[in-house]
């Protein structure tokens, strides 16, 4: 029997020198129902008329969603990631007229096909839906066709999950979706490039997008799912939700990127099932919103899946950016691999809190997982909570978190070489994000992000 | 090489310091001119990496007494970025590994901050790459070093390399070398050295720190110092170190307890 447990860190960590890392007392906002609120979101959500399956998907969520209420941080899921300020807002449905012409900052040079969104609506003069191998479909929900209905209809809305309170209003509220279908062994060259804008001319909207991935046997796809603003700053609320089915021996290479603006609010949920076999590697990159929330759930259904889940979060200003994961694990012989990354500056709140469940059945599981931060400032705060469950008695699990500044000595060195003091933080903070960075399989888009790290060094 | 009228590039003299509020270093004195090799041995816990660092400005070291000057200057009033550009060079024991920043990015930031403190415009990227190449080779280190993150992954000997490397661009008018020695293969041994003694030259000096004779087999030092309990104990030439080799560190102990 063997079970290796390093550093474990199931409590909150706490910094006696920078910044602060414990529990806050609530202050809990009474002025709201979040009950009501919660129903008044719902009765925004638009009809669908001539899709009865869609209906009765949307019904069931609906009645998910009327017995349940905006989390508070009373709960344990929310207990640092404050949505008083979202409820604060009164949210509409954004107007139909809100378009764009032509948006050239969102072309990925290396995509074969783009699929755009923008306020939740698919925008098909935006897109680019050609370029693709034989078989394969990237469209929205009317564009579907016949022969592909069925394993839309068994898998969109059906990820263990799904009841869970922003992903119940999101199905509730689905009109129309972003829909990616790989067919067996086909393996697609270029990255999918699958855009969601929002733009808000002035007024506070809220939209939900929708993202369903099918990866059937054997096939290979790598995808690059993006959320930003598309126009002036502007206060607008993202729900969102992307299921990913990796099918047995398929292989899924996920980028997800959210840079909305910093008033945004945005919540998003990635749901992921992996069959036998299968190989799932996600990079996610958090950089927008005032209050962000990225929910990412890995459900291995069969054995020997490999799943990589790497995160990089950068929030400054009063901004709280908040990652919570699951990788739960269901059969034998699987592998995770999960580094998690925060960068917190000024007054911003990082949190993290990742769970690994290894039932009695996935006996000889090997998975890792590192949750580490960086307080730039003494007023910035983080919360790590990595979580390990382990029913199996012959498995090797590790798991571990810091929370630091910057290193003394990593910082001598460089001084040590003639580079100043500043330039010297500044240079292994970059590295601290960049080594999350460099997994993104496609180039363009590392420079960008590099580019991003830069400037806003640059100004800081 | 010993050098008539050479010109005095270290002068250190009653220097004490402390870390932690333990007093680490207690009256050393040191003079190093151009174009000479020091090597300082020591038991374990005698100060000889603390000094070092002193002389590269760790932060963690607290200078309690005594002054360095170095070719002039006094050496405590400069932050250790502005000592570097100054022509003071650290080989580090354990070089840190700096994931992220690749190596080539790091040493071309490094030289033109010299380079600027010296009035010089920067060098452009293709110069620079040319630079690096022509002395990758006194290394014998592969360029694809250069593609890799600041000694992410490097053995020990590759980092030690990389230290020399780091030094053979800066052209130090002093480098100190602090166990560079320790942990490594005769192979990597005879690399690091010889590019030591290639760098080495009349316009410069190396001081060495070592807690082995083996490292000055193949670096020829003109002096060799014994340090112990914070100070230099016993001053002589390579002969000395042979002398410490086949005795030990007591009989100097002793010597000085009497």
């Amino acid at each position: 029997m063997t079970i290796e447990v390093s550093t474990s860190t199931d409590s909150i960590l706490t910094n006696p020198e920078v910044g602060t890392a414990k529990v806050s007392t609530n202050k809990l906002s009474t002025k709201v129902d979040r009950a009501a609120y919660l129903g008044n979101l719902l009765s925004l959500r638009s009809t669908v008329d001539n899709l009865p399956w869609l209906q009765e998907l949307r019904d069931q969520a609906a009645a998910i969603v009327q017995e349940l209420a905006i989390p508070s941080t009373r709960e344990e899921d929310w207990r640092f990631t404050d949505l008083s300020a979202l409820v604060a807002h009164t949210w509409q449905q954004p107007d139909p007229a809100i378009d764009l012409k032509a948006c050239d900052s969102i072309v990925l040079p290396e995509a074969g096909c783009r699929l755009v969104f923008m306020n939740g609506v698919f925008k098909s003069h935006l897109s680019k839906l050609e370029d693709l191998p034989a078989g394969v479909f990237v469209g929205n929900l009317a564009q579907l066709p016949s022969d592909r209905l069925a394993a839309v209809q068994a898998a969109l809305g059906h990820q263990t999950g799904a009841e869970e309170v922003f992903t119940a209003l999101n199905t509730a509220s689905l009109t129309d979706a972003a829909i990616v279908c790989i067919p067996r062994n086909v393996a697609v060259e270029k990255p999918i490039h699958l855009v969601f804008l929002s733009r808000t001319a002035g007024t506070t909207t809220i939209a939900q997008p929708r993202c369903l991935v099918l990866a059937e046997t054997g096939s290979a796809v790598t995808l690059v799912e993006e959320y930003s603003s598309a126009d002036a700053p502007g206060t607008y609320f993202t729900n969102a939700v992307t299921e990913v089915v990796v099918g047995d021996n398929a292989q899924v290479n996920h980028t997800r990127i959210q840079w909305e603006n910093q008033q945004a609010f945005h919540i998003g949920k990635t749901a992921v099932s992996q069959g036998r076999d299968a190989r799932y590697t996600c990079t996610a990159i958090s950089l927008g919103g005032q209050v962000s929330r990225h929910h990412f759930e890995v459900y291995s259904q069969g054995e020997q899946t490999h799943s990589q889940l790497m995160g990089l979060t950068i929030v400054d200003g009063d901004r709280t950016a908040d990652t919570h994961s699951l990788i739960a694990f269901s059969k034998p012989y699987c592998t995770a691999t999960q580094v998690n990354k925060c960068i917190a500056d000024g007054k911003a709140h990082g949190v993290f809190n990742g769970r690994i469940y290894v039932p009695k059945l996935a006996q000889q599981t090997d998975a890792s997982q590192m949750s580490r931060n960086l307080l730039l400032s003494s007023k910035a705060r983080i919360d790590t909570k990595p979580q390990l469950e382990i029913v199996a008695d012959n498995v090797k699990c590790a798991h571990g978190a810091t929370v630091s500044q910057l290193e003394d000595d990593e910082v001598f060195y460089l001084q040590s070489r003639g580079i100043g003091a500043d330039a010297a933080r500044k240079l292994l903070t970059f590295a601290f994000a960049t080594e999350i960075i460099n997994q993104i399989p496609v180039a363009s888009l590392r420079q960008s992000l590099t580019q991003m790290m830069r400037d806003r060094q640059a100004a800081s | 090489m010993i050098c008539d009228n050479a010109e005095l590039i270290l002068s250190v003299k009653d220097l004490t310091a402390n870390v932690d509020g333990t007093q680490i270093l207690k009256g050393l004195n040191l003079e190093i001119k151009a174009g000479e090799v020091h090597a300082i041995m020591g038991p374990n816990g005698s100060g000889k990496s603390t000094f070092s660092k002193i002389l590269a400005g760790h932060p963690a070291y607290e200078v309690t007494g005594g002054e360095i000057i170095f070719r002039g200057q006094n050496l405590l009033e400069l932050e250790p970025e502005e000592r570097a550009r100054s022509g003071i060079f650290l080989a580090f024991q354990y070089p840190l590994e700096i994931p992220g920043v690749s190596n080539l990015d790091f040493l071309r930031v490094s030289y033109n901050a010299k380079r600027k403190h010296e009035g010089l415009e920067e060098m452009d990227a293709f110069d620079f790459d040319d630079l690096v190449h022509e002395k990758l080779g006194l290394l014998k280190m592969d360029a694809e070093f250069l593609d890799r993150g600041v000694n992410e992954g490097f053995s020990g000997g590759e980092k030690k390399r990389n230290e020399i490397l780091q030094m053979a661009l800066l052209e130090p008018s002093l480098g100190i070398l602090d166990e560079i020695d320790s942990g490594l293969d005769i192979d990597a041994l005879r690399i690091v050295a010889s590019g030591v003694n290639a760098l080495s030259n009349e316009n410069n000096a190396m001081l060495l720190v070592t807690h082995y004779q083996r490292l000055l087999d193949y670096i020829t030092p003109d002096y060799v110092h014994v340090m112990a309990n914070g100070r230099i104990l016993e001053t002589g030439t390579k002969e000395l170190a042979l002398e410490l080799e086949a005795k030990g560190y007591d009989w100097i102990l002793e010597g000085a307890a009497a």
